[in-house]
């Protein structure tokens, strides 16, 4: 299964996402971190952490389970129901702008379920969207403002983002 | 998951650390500003209650509310069970609704039982006569673990009316389950004969069960239940078996105390314990409302049964 990311290249395509954003953004003023679990939440506190070592400034980060939101979670008569997890977000979401990451956009379903989630927290200023990877495929009208590396797929093939902090290593790979 | 839940003693125990750890996921939804999510949307739970109650069925229609359920309460006192309706019959009536869970506390042992061969709806027992009362043994379980991490090792003394408790099975069962050091205690006449056959250790002893106590679980005096006089008077039940302050100090530093309400101040506790520092009273009911949200949620997803088949 190629790997069509390693983990130098992870860390470069990190870097150059977190100047992006201080660009377009024009410093960290009201910019909060939100991350998808589960791989959205390591990837948002190391964008937290780079944006730091770039002006210092601690930019509040935070992590939400999009579960409960999902539209497809009643639809399936068999099998158990998928895991919940917390969802911590330790800030006003008020008035700020906030960057909702996460590690592959596909159909834009969790964005979608995300976007729900987020706005029942309160009013933020703009949301805009960071992946890692975008494979294509969308079945809902979401794009990314932040894009690691735009990834051609079937819908067939299966993309699997690996990361230290969950799976040991940084590694992007296709499978199928 | 499995279509109902009608007992603790169904469960294994990956099934109980499953509802406790989507718990934890729900209660961070009880302090949002907005609290509700949409996960049960246009799903229909009818909470039937045969028998009185405040805490449990508040804390289930809260439960369903912020999980975003229709809900509908059937008080029996004002429904046609009072014109001679049987429980089965009740049950089809509401199933011919099209229901898709319903939430039954009910005076007999064995009613959910009952419900859950006849009804296509799942079935949640909010406590079943002497029987079994699962989702305040869950609670109590998620309450001792946010103090204690583990349940695993740890001495757990039961007090009072043991007899008429279905809190008591429930706990005893998923206590054991999980490994924990159980000890029951109560007066002969209160004490169920072969209790000591679902591995606990019996005493009639209060200073004996909660020396060196992790958790000390209180249970109520249940007079509504009693045809006969288990003990000379509630003034002499206090003075052998009321949990005082002086009791308290035997167990250790860091117990914790727990009821599951409602509680008789001066029959089974001394207030002084009731609003001490170690009651976690009102954190069991707080605790309550998450823990009923994981069960509604993981109750609303498929069954293995039923895919295996």
């Amino acid at each position: 299964m190629p790997v069509v990311m390693d983990a130098d290249r992870m860390d470069r395509t990190l870097t150059r996402i977190a100047h992006e954003i201080l660009e377009r953004n024009r410093g960290v003023e009201d910019l909060a971190l939100v991350g998808i679990r589960r791989r959205g939440v390591p990837l948002a506190r190391r964008l937290a952490a780079i944006i730091r070592s770039i002006n210092q400034h601690d930019v509040p980060t935070g992590a939400l389970d999009i579960t409960l939101y999902r539209d497809d979670l009643m639809r399936h008569p068999v099998g158990t129901q998928p895991v919940v997890r917390s969802t911590e977000i330790p800030f006003s979401i008020d008035d700020r702008r906030i960057l909702l990451v996460d590690d592959v956009l596909y159909t834009g379903r969790t964005i979608r379920a995300a976007l729900d989630a987020l706005i029942e927290f309160g009013r933020p200023k703009t949301i805009q969207l960071v992946v890692l990877v975008d494979r294509g495929h969308r079945e809902l009208p979401i794009k990314a403002d932040y894009v690691g590396k735009n990834l051609p797929t079937s819908p067939s093939q299966s993309v699997q983002v690996h990361l230290r902090e969950v799976d040991g290593r940084d590694e992007v790979e296709i499978q199928g | 998951m499995r279509k109902d839940l009608l007992g603790i003693g169904d469960l294994s125990r990956d099934e109980i650390y499953r509802i406790l750890d989507t718990a934890d996921a729900m209660r961070e939804i009880g302090e949002r500003p907005i609290k509700k999510v949409p996960t049960l949307r246009g799903k229909t739970v009818v909470n039937l209650f045969y028998e009185p109650s405040t805490r449990t069925r508040t804390s289930f229609e809260i439960a369903e509310k912020r999980l975003s359920a229709d809900t509908l309460n059937i008080a029996v006192a004002s429904s046609s069970v009072q014109k001679g309706e049987t429980l089965a019959d009740t049950a089809m009536n509401i199933e011919a609704m099209s229901p898709d869970m319903i939430v039954l506390r009910h005076a007999s042992s064995g009613a959910c039982h009952l419900l859950a061969r006849i009804c296509r709806s799942r079935i949640i027992n909010a406590g079943d006569g002497m029987h079994e009362h699962p989702t305040q043994a869950l609670l109590d379980a998620y309450t001792i673990r946010q103090h204690k991490k583990t349940i695993r090792g740890l001495k757990v003394a039961i007090v009072g009316d043991l007899l008429h408790s279905r809190v008591l099975r429930s706990n005893v069962l998923l206590l054991t389950k999980l490994g924990a050091d159980v000890w029951v205690c109560g007066p002969p006449t209160l004490v169920p004969a072969g209790i000591e056959r679902l591995g606990v250790r019996v005493s009639t002893s209060v200073e004996e069960a909660i020396a060196d106590a992790d958790v000390v679980m209180m249970l109520r005096i249940q007079q509504e239940r009693m045809q006969g006089a288990y003990f000379p008077s509630l003034r002499e039940y206090f003075n052998l078996f009321g949990m005082t302050v002086e009791r308290v100090s035997r167990a250790k530093p860091d117990v914790i105390i727990m009821h599951p309400g409602p509680m008789n101040r001066g029959v089974e506790i001394a207030s002084e314990v009731a609003d001490g520092p170690y009651s976690v009273v009102l954190e069991q009911v707080a605790n309550g409302v998450a823990v009923r949200m994981a069960v509604l949620y993981l109750l609303a997803g498929g069954v293995e049964d039923e895919a295996a088949a």
